[in-house]
């Protein structure tokens, strides 16, 4: 792919001409590289939201469910991943449309005369990552939080700290890789994801997955959709440096 | 340091704790099973003999003599339409469908020479692919063109160097398919609505950019088959002005769940394919071609040079544009569409949706959508591209 992204795509045929154009071409056009953009704008917004609702989630269940009760949350959470990308996706559109359930339920409670606008746009995809996200993250953060010995807050409790200062100061600090592991897949899955903007985002304001097939299904310009899959790699490696980075500063 | 690296041991001492409990359980389960292994296998051998004598029996009739391999658009993957083909030839018809060119090209490039018999492709496209020598020209005595539609026979993309690449199988119009109970039909007969404040984000676009810019080419007045470099500054201009309406670009399944969701009120750069196989259950959907002129999408069989089935091939190709194949093609569970067959047999209500009757003057009132040289198609791509992000 890397060796491909210096190519070109000259009436029809892959020529090797080894050279910059593509990725000069990439870099100096504004709206593609609104692609990238747009990518990091959803994927951040989604990992964020997801993170700052799966934390409470997670904390209620590690600390205050009843670990009978505990099982069934915790299969209850996995759940949206046993359903296919594409049936969520759709599934979604269901719920958000004109004619959806949400605007019917709405309109019959008599809160609104006309229907929300919701789907097409990139709040959509964005409310599509975080339903699958909120899920995972919570996964990983309560993973983390279960591991947390009582002992610690004991004798926090002990030395005189409050039940704020004991959560800034040791219940974060110690669920933190859970937090960095769970946003850093959400990240890498949403920002590689082409399904559920291409049906929730409506084509419009498009990511850099949906620019790769844009210039693949129609153009078949392999070279230039090289380039903007070798920018993708670059951007989720340097996520995971800064990822990997902040996990071992979390333990020094 | 000490505390937290304690920790860490403690979480993957955790993880493996839950990794054994999950082992467990399926080492138990794998347990009972082995325990039962003898019942559970007669049980299983019990319900299946009836099947495996079934099977048995049926088989001689299942085996086909020959497997013609087709990479076609989704209207060819039918039951009712490949049916009759392979009983008539037994044969079996292994389909592989696609979207697009670029798709069918890199399918074509990761298989190997004699993988595929047959390719339906983008009627206009069939010179670009011809031209990469993955097409074998027809004989033309061979083929029973004569009630096909002499415009879409007579086509310059049909032939490269004089030779017959392509039939044209099916065709439609990319024109505007719209919701009757939410907008005025009247502003659907002029390309103008695409530029209605009328409509403000109550439009969805399918999403190909050719036809796109070749419908603003026409509501311009400049000749579709016929744009430069200059004409497409001029016609990106409006089609940026095109955005306030435009309320989503999808393929096909997505403008049309856009329509009948609600979300939307109006298709453009649609027409037949996108609604007539709805109009049945939702009569409330049409579709017209623009007064301005109308631009024609055609798709085309051609057999693959380097098939070993080249005979079974060309029967394909008679058995689709037949009257017989025509009618099941034009009617298929994907999308409906004109068959190229003018004495194809259509129901009345198939011929009402259709709008079968007016062919004549639709097809005397557009052109087909063709795609001129490869700089021009590279710009509107970027402008396309431009287009979706603004």
């Amino acid at each position: 792919m890397l060796g491909i992204s210096f190519w070109q795509r000259v009436y029809g045929r892959l020529i090797a001409t080894w050279d910059l154009a593509n990725y000069i071409k990439f870099f100096s056009s504004d709206y593609l590289i609104d692609s990238l953009t747009n990518s990091l704008e959803v994927t951040v917004l989604t990992t964020v939201i997801s993170i700052i609702l799966a934390y409470p989630l997670a904390y209620i269940l590690a600390f205050k469910v009843p670990k009978r009760v505990q099982g069934i949350l915790l299969l209850l959470s996995v759940m949206p991943f046993w359903t296919a990308y594409v049936v969520r996706s759709y599934s979604w559109l269901l719920v958000i449309s004109e004619n959806g359930v949400l605007n019917v339920f709405l309109n019959s409670l008599g809160l609104i005369d006309q229907p929300l606008e919701m789907a097409y746009s990139q709040g959509a995809t964005v409310l599509g990552f975080v339903h699958f996200f909120t899920m995972l993250i919570t996964l990983t953060i309560y993973a983390n939080l279960v591991q947390i010995k009582p002992s610690y807050w004991k004798a926090a409790a002990d030395l005189g700290a409050g039940p704020v200062r004991i959560f800034f100061r040791i219940t974060l600090p110690l669920s933190l890789p859970g937090v960095v592991v769970g946003a850093f897949i959400s990240f890498v899955i949403a920002i590689g994801d082409y399904i559920t903007p291409q049906i929730l985002g409506g084509g419009t304001d498009i990511l850099l997955p949906q620019a790769i097939m844009l210039q693949i299904s129609r153009a078949a310009n392999f070279p230039m959709a090289s380039v903007m899959a070798v920018t993708l790699m670059a951007v989720v490696i340097i996520v995971y440096a800064i990822s990997a980075k902040h996990m071992k500063m979390e333990r020094v | 340091m000490n505390r937290f690296a304690d920790r860490d041991g403690n979480i993957e001492t955790e993880i493996q704790k839950s990794l054994r409990n999950i082992h467990g359980g399926i080492m138990n389960i794998l347990s009972i099973v082995m325990r039962m292994r003898t019942k559970i296998l007669a049980v299983c051998f019990a319900s299946l003999l009836p099947l495996f004598t079934l099977t048995a029996t049926m088989a001689p009739l299942h085996v086909a003599a020959q497997e013609l391999n087709a990479l076609v658009w989704c209207d060819h993957a039918d039951d009712k339409f490949l049916q009759p083909f392979e009983e008539t030839h037994n044969v079996k018809v292994n389909v592989k469908t696609y979207e697009g060119t670029g798709a069918a090209l890199s399918i074509i490039e990761q298989s190997s020479p004699g993988d595929w018999d047959v390719l339906v492709v983008d009627a206009p496209d069939a010179p670009t692919v011809a031209g990469l020598g993955l097409l074998q020209p027809f004989d033309e005595s061979q083929l029973p063109i004569n009630d096909l539609f002499p415009d879409l026979t007579q086509a310059p993309f049909n032939y490269l160097d004089g030779k017959r690449y392509t039939v044209p199988e099916k065709f439609g119009y990319y024109g505007v398919a719209y919701n009757k109970d939410k907008v005025d039909p009247e502003d659907m007969k002029t390309a103008d609505v695409m530029w209605n404040s009328k409509y403000k984000g109550r439009v969805a676009v399918y999403d190909y950019y050719f036809p796109t810019m070749q419908l603003v080419a026409i509501s311009m007045g400049i000749a579709p088959d016929n744009i430069t470099l200059d004409d497409l500054e001029v016609i990106r201009e409006r089609l940026l002005a095109m955005k306030p309406n435009i309320k989503m670009v999808g393929d096909i399944v997505s403008v049309q769940n856009a329509l009948v969701n609600g979300d939307v009120d109006i298709i453009l750069n649609a027409a037949e394919f996108v609604v007539s196989g709805l109009m049945p259950t939702l009569p409330n959907l049409d579709w017209n071609i623009f007064e301005e002129g109308g631009l024609m999408w055609i798709q085309g069989l051609s057999i693959f040079k380097d098939s070993k089935n080249k005979d079974l091939a060309l029967e394909f190709v008679k058995y689709v544009i037949s009257p017989e194949g025509q009618s099941r093609l034009a009617t298929s569970e994907c999308y409906w569409a004109m068959p190229s067959n003018s004495k194809t047999q259509l129901s009345d209500a198939e011929r009402e949706i259709l709008r079968w009757e007016e062919q004549p003057s639709y097809l005397a009132r557009s052109v087909p959508s063709t795609i001129s040289r490869p700089e021009i198609d590279s710009r509107m791509l970027d402008i396309w591209t431009e287009f979706l992000q603004k």
